[in-house]
């Protein structure tokens, strides 16, 4: 079954690659993938979808935590939640098509961004099923590019706990002594 | 202070004082501010031949002192070397930091000569790594690198330094906090899982520990021992988990999986209650998964959350440090006798033993028989056995008895060829007074017998080193014979004379070719200062018994065939 992760991660360069790179290794199935800002600064927000049973998931959840730079993972599978995708979409048309076209992404409450004689390119965001279900619709009339943003996702109602900052508290000490200090946990999840 | 010396100040207050390395074009900025640190006694420079050689030399550093281990080396080339050592601590949770130059930040990415993507190529075989194009980031980085490695799981972490960082001038203080929001090296203990765990114990009538890499990394062989004699419960161990109660001890079985003996291996199979410790349920220790265990319930004590349930679904995991989580077990268990199960191992155990390869007669030399002479000799000595991979590795902890966790250094995980002569000076060079022994195949020894220059270099570094040389790769060889019809591809290995060898280098050597000489060769090793080689000329085409098959169950071994002259042999046919 699918699964909607959602991971926070110091942006750093490269943290994508260390993530991407975990998940290659791990031999990890993923759908779709996609980063950006997240509400605080200097940490980004990555939205991803993983095909897999319980237990990969968990191992994926598990090893994504491992990767030094990702501060907070969460599934948010089961949750309510908000997930949208966008598309941009290439179609080919002609002066008798074209109306049929614009009809069509009208119903589906998307935009023409675009209009050139023979082409005009579709904007939709929605959930997956109805951005794929548009593009059925369109295919009959040649898709000639297309672009989609991967899932991004939100969970609904009650507001999401803010990221806190922890700090672990560590004093230098000689390599491989032994250390007076409580070991103290650094935040996450 | 120039980013150069910070690297050195970052080291010395880490308690870092010896270090491996090549130098190189883009580290040498580095290099050229150790000269005061050399010169004061400080940190001492080994000079390696082979930079892959710095790594394991800095893991068989870690492995027998418990430290962070450094090595060195320049860009390109020099680091890309590293990967394999990198890569053997990573499989075997080892704590090493690496160093290495990188071309100037305003060369990046412009192919310029020796530059290679160093934290692109390492990644994937570190815990973690660096690229640092800014001096002001650097003293954090370093003290980032040695807190990342040490804490937690330990593990390899990288730094690849611009030149032009070296030679930048900056502040540099090393008593800030490190943050690093995500990372939980040590996750607080769960009573509840505890008390469950406890309460599985004490209701185990057939309970058995299978005690890992992990008891020796948390230093809690005296708690283990505790439990093993207060709640009576036999020990399997996995081959990093040699010695994590005294092999002699009546409840200890050995080693388990797939060269484990056959007794310990059906009492993993026989159990109710397996107690699996620091251990990451590797294929090589439970065969066939689906076939593994099935009448035990599992108990995981592990640090690393992504452990628990990767291969082996536990019934309770106990998340957390050993040297918690132990200490915090003792008193919920309640003393216990096993008398009936611990008869039946013992049957078991017996019947192992009837098939042993040294009750046979021959006149001939067999590597078990140089391990087990080996261990007559050194036992007293409490040495540090150091082993290459293939089969003496395997007969190595099939035949010598260890006593004490973190007596034998191995890669385990990795099963890296040529580990054994670095590792060994490694461990060498943590304590000039311990007897260090290198056991390595003649395979795996030439992969990295440029080494032998560093025991002369370091002022006769007193490393002993003993050739199980059959003239094959032999583990493959095995394999060969027992899976692909005997056809000896690529296995059979023509080797220099050793013995000439080592006297190039300078190195005092000598062969051996029939068990009567097995002694006094190892006697005078012992009683040579500085380093000795035995080159063992041992019989070829022997193998290691038992054996589960790949993808096989773990009770499901392949025996010694039954042997034409045994003393004592019971004539127990073996029950599979």
């Amino acid at each position: 079954m699918k699964h909607t992760l959602v991971a926070w991660m110091r942006d750093k360069p490269g943290v994508l690659n260390r993530v991407s790179g975990m998940l290659r290794r791990r031999n990890f199935n993923i759908d779709s993938l996609q980063v950006g800002h997240s509400e605080t600064p200097g940490i980004s927000r990555m939205t991803f979808v993983v095909d897999g049973n319980e237990r990969m998931v968990d191992q994926v959840i598990k090893q994504l935590r491992k990767v030094i730079d990702v501060t907070r993972v969460e599934d948010i599978t089961d949750k309510p939640m908000v997930a949208r995708e966008l598309a941009l979409i290439r179609v080919q048309c002609t002066s008798e098509t074209r109306s049929e076209i614009v009809q069509i992404v009208n119903i589906y409450r998307g935009e023409i961004v675009d209009v050139s004689l023979d082409s005009m390119v579709v904007q939709i965001v929605g959930s997956e099923d109805r951005v794929d279900s548009l593009i059925d619709l369109l295919s009959q009339f040649g898709i000639t590019e297309m672009v989609r943003t991967g899932r991004v996702a939100l969970v609904r109602g009650t507001t999401e706990r803010r990221f806190r900052r922890s700090t672990a508290v560590w004093r230098a000490r000689a390599n491989g002594t032994a250390s007076e200090d409580a070991r103290l946990t650094t935040g996450g999840v | 202070m120039t980013g150069a010396q910070m690297v050195w100040e970052a080291l010395v207050r880490e308690g870092v004082n010896v270090i491996f390395g090549h130098p190189g074009g883009a580290i040498l900025p580095t290099y050229d501010a150790l000269a005061p640190y050399e010169e004061s006694g400080k940190i001492h420079h080994v000079l390696v031949r082979h930079e892959q050689c710095a790594a394991h030399m800095a893991d068989g550093y870690a492995r027998a002192t418990g430290r962070v281990g450094v090595c060195i080396a320049t860009s390109g080339p020099g680091a890309t070397n590293l990967v394999t050592g990198l890569a053997t601590a990573q499989m075997d949770s080892i704590p090493i930091v690496a160093i290495t130059g990188q071309v100037p930040s305003n060369l990046l990415g412009t192919d310029a000569f020796q530059e290679s993507d160093v934290v692109g190529v390492t990644q994937p075989v570190c815990k973690h790594n660096y690229l640092v194009t800014d001096i002001h980031e650097l003293p954090t980085i370093l003290k980032e690198a040695f807190y990342i490695a040490r804490e937690g799981r330990p593990g390899p972490v990288l730094i690849d330094i611009c030149k032009d960082v070296q030679t930048a001038t900056g502040l540099f203080r090393y008593d800030m906090e490190v943050d690093l929001p995500g990372f939980e090296p040590w996750p607080s203990v769960d009573a509840e899982a505890l008390a469950q765990a406890a309460e599985l114990i004490n209701r185990a009538e057939r309970p058995l520990i299978l005690a890992g890499h992990g008891v020796q990394l948390a230093g809690v062989s005296r708690e283990l021992m505790e439990l093993v004699e207060k709640a009576e419960i036999p020990v399997v161990t996995t081959l990093l988990g040699a010695g994590n109660i005294p092999e002699s001890h009546p409840l200890s079985l050995g080693m388990g999986g797939m060269h484990g003996e056959a007794f310990a291996n059906r009492a993993v199979q026989a159990c109710d209650v397996l107690i699996a410790m620091g251990m990451r349920f590797d294929d090589r220790i439970t065969g066939r998964l689906d076939r593994f265990a099935k009448q035990a319930k599992i108990i995981h004590f592990e640090l690393d959350r992504a452990e628990v349930g990767k291969n082996v679904v536990p019934d309770v995991a106990v998340i957390g440090d050993l040297a918690e989580t132990l200490p915090a077990l003792l008193p919920k268990i309640e003393a216990r006798r096993h008398q009936v199960w611990i008869q039946e191992i013992n049957e078991w155990r017996a019947d192992s033993q009837a098939t042993d390869i040294l009750n046979y007669e021959v006149d001939e030399l067999i590597p078990p028989y140089v391990i087990r002479q080996l261990w007559h000799c050194t036992r007293d000595a409490r040495p540090i056995i150091v082993t290459d991979v293939g089969q003496h590795q395997m007969w190595e902890s099939q035949y010598y008895i260890h006593e004490h966790s973190g007596q034998l250094i191995t890669s385990g995980g990795l099963g890296t060829m040529g580990f054994a002569l670095p590792a060994a000076i490694g461990a060498q060079m943590a304590d000039r007074n311990r007897l260090v022994w290198a056991v390595a195949g003649d395979g795996g020894f030439q992969m990295t017998l440029q080494e032998l220059a560093v025991l002369k270099q370091e002022k006769n570094l007193p490393v002993k080193i003993a050739i199980i040389n059959n003239g094959f790769l032999g583990m493959v060889r095995q394999w060969q014979q027992l899976f692909y019809q005997k056809r000896y591809v690529g296995t059979p290995v023509v080797s220099p004379d050793f013995v000439k060898l080592a006297e190039a280098y300078d190195i005092p050597a000598v062969s051996v070719r029939k068990p009567q000489d097995v002694v006094p060769a190892l006697e005078r090793a012992l009683a040579t200062p500085g380093p000795f080689l035995i080159d063992f000329r041992v019989k070829e085409e022997v193998n290691v018994y038992p054996m589960v098959a790949p993808g096989a169950a773990v009770d499901d071994l392949i025996r010694r065939p039954k042997p034409a002259i045994v003393q004592g042999y019971s004539g127990v046919e073996p029950h599979w």
